[in-house]
């Protein structure tokens, strides 16, 4: 949408209802007959009393003051050649001065009062604002509701919801959730599989209103949508598997704050809106963009609530090492995601270990049984461990590596245990490894990430997929502001 | 625009619709591309297939896929498509 051009010279935004305007209305009258002056008004179009050389325009529908974001009331503008040069808002006289090039404005005047707020700002106005003027920018099809229809009910007979009922995305929700990020509403951000349909900025912003983000959360919904569709992540195949896994996203950087996520108590459960709304946004892009529905190609057997929605930040501050996105190759201090293929939650109880040997074996034999005791090196796996956790870690000054490097060697499992038949079970690996000692996981498959609430000697395991080139690798991406 | 409409989440596409192939009157000389999709045991299922096509005068080709969590490379696709007139695919253990 263009903007109406101004008129050179002086210029001035101003609203009968805001008090410092009737102050400067005798300032603005000696500039018309000083240097001439254009005054756009708000609300009572005979506002303010102008002699020749004064001009008043009426924006009492407030076109002029939004596309020329004007946010205050009185506002003063010089513009050369259609062009604006100089604002200031309220009234300050050595600004108004200065601006004006003119001297003794408002003898009798104190020497500044702030102004109020533009009209054009007020939040409803600005929602119907946003709609004219900007809703040529929104490509995406207009489904008209009928009158009769419930629209929360409309949008689960289009197959738009994921069982919960979602936030419907009109063109006002949109265009305030585009706000959220700087990308450009017809960027490609990714094509979506399985049907691998280019999905734009726009298209996820109508799947982040859906799932009842904010706009600030838009920058990590778009990450996670660019991460997820890469290769090296490989969705289409973790959404097609029979088991229970999903995208799971950690987030790190200071964004986690900005948005107020939660790292702490409850950390993978109900109750913090970005955690669970960031979550559910990709899960919704698979679903409505890429096409990727429950009992369609989402094949799985039982699959895990974790995909409804399985979003989480890291307690940096607390943690005794580094965040993950660092130990996974990103500069400190930077917002990212990181990718992971998982599946639920599960807990690991040690009460009574304070030293962090004993504390690394409970680890270790909790950990040797994810997906099944017997099968190795196929599978990665987050070991989320909690602060109580954490401090005996921290207390003993173990780092990261050594923790993992100590756990490494609490799981190299002998072939013998792990042969078909072996403990009386079928499952198994090939008999020819059976005198070779076998890692549970490959090297980099354990991703240990510090959260969650401060009281409770736990820590959680969540469990990946087919780790790796053949199936899912975990992928880190920087979010774009 | 009626105020009461909402965006479309979807990407606004109609999927083609293909009719199937017809099914092949006969066995005999045709080029049956076999497709292991690297699951265990699929290989044991292909073996059984390919003896049974084989005495009904098919003759058997293979193929795999580099992973089975992966859809086949389209160079795979277009490779099966071009050397046989059909294909049977083990998908699972």
């Amino acid at each position: 949408m263009s903007r109406p051009a101004l008129p050179n010279g002086l210029v001035a935004f101003v609203k009968r209802d805001c008090p410092t305007c009737e102050l400067v209305a005798p300032v603005l009258a000696d500039l018309a007959g000083r240097a001439g002056v254009t005054v756009y008004t708000q609300d009572d179009p005979a506002f303010p009393d102008l002699p020749e050389g004064g001009t008043r325009v009426d924006d009492t529908a407030l076109e002029n003051a939004y596309l020329h974001e004007v946010e205050a009331v009185p506002t003063l503008l010089r513009v050369v050649d259609g062009a604006e040069q100089e604002r200031t808002e309220g009234w300050v006289r050595t600004d108004w001065e200065s601006l004006t090039g003119e001297r003794d404005l408002g003898p009798g005047l104190p020497e500044w009062r702030p102004g109020c707020g533009s009209r054009s700002v007020e939040p409803e106005a600005a929602r119907e604002l946003m709609v004219r003027f900007g809703s040529d920018r929104l490509k995406a099809r207009r489904l008209p509701l009928a009158s009769a229809e419930d629209e929360m009910e409309a949008l689960f007979d289009r197959g738009f919801t994921d069982g919960l009922p979602v936030v419907p995305p009109t063109e006002a929700r949109v265009l305030a959730m585009l706000e959220g990020t700087s990308r450009d509403a017809d960027e490609v951000v990714a094509h979506v599989p399985p049907d691998g349909a280019p999905c734009t900025v726009e298209k996820i912003a109508i799947n982040a209103v859906l799932a009842g983000c904010k706009p600030e959360y838009l920058p990590v919904v778009l990450a996670a949508v660019e991460a997820a569709c890469t290769d090296a992540f490989n969705i289409h195949g973790l959404l097609a598997t029979t088991m229970p896994t999903g995208p799971v996203i950690v987030v790190n950087g200071p964004i986690r704050q900005r948005i107020g996520m939660n790292a702490g108590k409850n950390v993978f459960g109900q109750g913090n809106r970005a955690n669970l709304t960031i979550g559910r946004a990709l899960q919704l892009v698979i679903r409505n963009m890429g096409g990727g529905r429950p009992g369609e190609i989402d094949r799985a057997t039982f699959g895990n609530p974790g995909k409804l929605a399985f979003c989480f930040p890291e307690d940096e501050e607390g943690s005794p090492w580094e965040p993950l996105s660092e130990w996974l190759g990103r500069p400190a201090g930077e917002d990212c995601v990181t990718l992971f293929p998982g599946e639920g939650p599960r807990s690991v109880v040690d009460q009574l270990s304070r030293d962090p040997e004993s504390l690394s074996r409970t680890f270790a034999v909790n950990l040797r049984t994810l997906h099944h005791p017997k099968l190795v090196m196929a599978f990665d796996c987050i070991l989320a461990v909690g602060p109580e956790h954490g401090r005996v870690f921290r207390e003993a000054g173990w780092s990261r590596e050594q923790l993992l490097a100590r756990l490494h060697e609490l799981l190299l499992i002998p072939g013998s245990e792990l042969v078909r038949g072996a403990g009386g079970i079928a499952e198994g690996l090939p008999e020819s490894v059976a005198s070779s000692t076998i890692p549970k996981f490959r090297p980099g498959g354990i991703h240990l990430v510090y959260c969650g609430g401060g009281a409770g000697l736990f820590s959680a395991i969540i469990g990946g997929w087919v780790g790796g080139e053949i199936g899912s690798q975990t992928v880190v991406q920087p979010i774009q502001p | 625009m009626s105020p009461r409409a909402i965006l479309d989440p979807t990407p606004e596409q109609t999927p083609d619709k293909r009719p199937r192939l017809r099914r092949p009157a006969s066995l005999d000389g045709l080029v049956v591309g076999l497709l292991d999709i690297s699951k265990p045991l699929g290989d044991v299922f292909l073996e059984r297939v390919a003896a049974r096509l084989e005495e009904g005068g098919a003759e058997v080709r293979r193929y795999r896929k580099p992973t089975f969590t992966k859809p086949a490379p389209v160079d795979l696709r277009q490779q099966i498509a071009v050397e046989c007139g059909a294909v049977v695919e083990a998908l699972a253990d």
